[in-house]
């Protein structure tokens, strides 16, 4: 299957010299939900803006259903709708109207039913005769993801939708967003919260200064890079590891309180190790009051990456 | 062509000016009234007749002109630098609109705004002086061309402009002066020759002229090369644009 979006060496250095993304090269399939991680200043919001026409690519090429983002921008941006991050409205404008203005605003003619449809869906028809100034920052957030929708996109950009909404919110909106992918939408988000990306992406991405770290499948991404520990709390400190406890992956922490052993829980002659160290303490005649374990998250597969990355 | 856009992107200006009402097309209309009372009726009845014509209606066409310029630099301006502003430009760059179509919604809602309250002086006109119109096609041709002209120029202000004191800058520091020596209120055959040929460096003069001529067949230039000079100020300010929607000049990074 051809991807829906194809970018090949996309590079930009804007014109204070800042190099916002330093080749990047990701192919997104139609109907998934990738989700883009990186911290602030990664190139995130620069790759979206040049995907979207809002900013020109020093280069590197860009195609979306085939077509160039610049040469058939016409054709690319009828395809896409985006949300932006900032929540930039129009604020004497009516939500009915600024949704129908979105609309033909994308070439596509007056549908007052489509646009009666969208807010009903995002729970915004009590307030279509509302001036935008009179919503609150979600409704705002909302308003913007219908003006997105308004032209029957095939491909939507969220650009960290769920910053600063509650966690109600929050919940409606992704629900919106499987609707949406259900109907054959592809959606590219940004987050901050890593935890969203585990719960809704397909597959996630990683930009960090201006390049893609990686693309994975959520769960193979989990799955290699995922680890588990054990801990240890010990009832006394150790300053060292006995000679006797030579196990792979084996470490000492928080300053010799506790022993914390990295595993692959995949991996059978691992887990039977673990049987092997309890034994052992029990030879080395060391004692611990409390034992758990951990499985690490996306968050922290995350925070490694960039970690390596600097 | 995306007509849809341009009708979105027109309409949704022409809403704003209904819902500035007030300031958008009653103040312009108060205002040039003040002056057709001043000069017209009260001073006007003791000045001389310039060129036979009462000094009231003489200086009808270079107050309509003076609101027209005024009102077009100034919605051309603000129609695209509000969005800039407040960010909403987002949505015209990433929608499937080229920059003709932009440019087409935006000038000429400004145009369109600017030609009404043109007309509504005109006719308030119509109550002080006695108007005559000798010319009505060439000045129907002025008036748009006109219109047009320095919606567009506004249009290139609003994109140049990185706050509100650069908005303003060439509404309220350079069209002012340019209007009022540009034979607004007088004709430049009455000023000495050094002064008449720095006159002629104003662009102003010649809509000015072109346009009283149209009225009363009267011109301090040539109303051929005023019709010349309005139309390569159009094509001066397209081929600006032109560039800055090439380059994405303030627009784009």
């Amino acid at each position: 299957m051809t991807p829906i979006v194809s970018i090949r060496n996309l590079t930009k250095t804007y014109s204070n010299g800042f190099q916002a993304l330093k080749g990047v090269s990701l192919d997104i399939e139609e109907g998934e939900i990738l989700a883009l991680l990186g911290p602030n200043g990664a190139g995130k919001t620069t790759m979206i803006s040049i995907i979207c026409g809002i900013v020109n690519p020093s280069g590197g090429d860009v195609t979306v259903g085939g077509y160039d983002v610049i040469r058939d921008f016409r054709e690319t941006r009828t395809l896409i709708g985006l949300v932006p991050q900032e929540l930039t409205t129009d604020q004497f404008e009516t939500v009915f109207n600024t949704v129908s203005f979105s609309r033909g605003l994308h070439g596509k003619k007056a549908n007052p039913a489509y646009v009666e449809k969208i807010l009903r869906d995002l729970s915004l028809w009590e307030k279509r005769d509302s001036m935008l100034r009179e919503l609150s920052g979600g409704m705002k957030r909302r308003v913007l993801i219908a003006k997105a929708l308004s032209h029957e996109p095939r491909v939507l950009f969220l650009d960290e939708p769920t910053a600063g909404v509650d966690v109600t919110l929050r919940k409606d909106m992704w629900q919106v967003v499987e609707r949406l992918r259900e109907s054959g939408v592809t959606i590219i988000l940004t987050t901050h919260y890593i935890e969203e990306a585990e719960e809704i992406a397909d597959r996630v991405g990683v930009i960090n200064g201006g390049r893609l770290l990686l693309v994975e499948e959520k769960a193979a991404l989990m799955k290699k890079l995922g680890r588990k520990q054990l801990i240890l709390d010990l009832t006394e400190p150790l300053v060292a590891l006995p000679a006797g406890l030579a196990i792979r992956g084996l470490s000492i922490g928080a300053e010799g309180n506790t022993l914390v052993y990295d595993f692959d829980a995949e991996h059978e002659h691992e887990q039977a190790t673990i049987a092997t160290l309890l034994r052992q303490l029990a030879a080395e005649n060391i004692h611990f009051k409390d034992l758990s374990t951990r499985q690490s998250s996306l968050e922290d597969i995350f925070v490694q990456l960039v970690g390596e990355d600097k | 062509m995306n007509f849809e856009a341009i009708k979105a992107i027109y309409l949704f200006e022409m809403a704003r000016t209904r819902r500035t009402l007030l300031q958008s097309v009653v103040s312009p209309v108060i205002s040039t009234s003040l002056y057709f009372i001043v000069f017209g009726a009260a001073i006007g009845s003791r000045i001389q007749e310039v060129d036979g014509v009462s000094y009231g209606a003489f200086i009808t066409p270079g107050l309509i002109m003076l609101t027209l310029l005024g009102q077009c630099i100034g919605n051309g301006s603000f129609g695209i630098y509000f969005p800039k502003f407040v960010g909403t430009i987002y949505e015209i760059l990433s929608a499937p609109v080229a920059m003709s179509e932009i440019i087409i919604g935006f000038v000429g809602a400004a145009a369109t705004k600017g030609m009404i309250i043109g007309a509504i002086i005109l006719a308030t006109a119509t109550f002080f002086v006695d108007i005559r119109i000798e010319h009505p096609l060439m000045m129907v041709l002025f008036f748009v061309l006109t219109a047009v002209s320095f919606s567009l120029f506004g249009f290139m202000i609003g994109i140049w402009a990185k706050n509100f004191e650069q908005l303003n800058l060439v509404p309220m520091l350079v069209v002012p002066p340019l209007t009022f020596l540009g034979g607004s209120f007088y004709s430049i055959n009455m000023l000495s020759p050094f002064w008449q040929a720095v006159s002629h460096l104003n662009p102003v003069l010649y809509l000015v002229s072109g346009f009283r001529w149209s009225f009363y067949g009267i011109a301090d230039v040539n109303p051929l090369i005023s019709l010349g000079m309005v139309t390569l100020f159009l094509v001066v300010c397209l081929v600006i644009l032109h560039w800055i929607f090439k380059t994405g000049y303030r627009l784009k990074s």
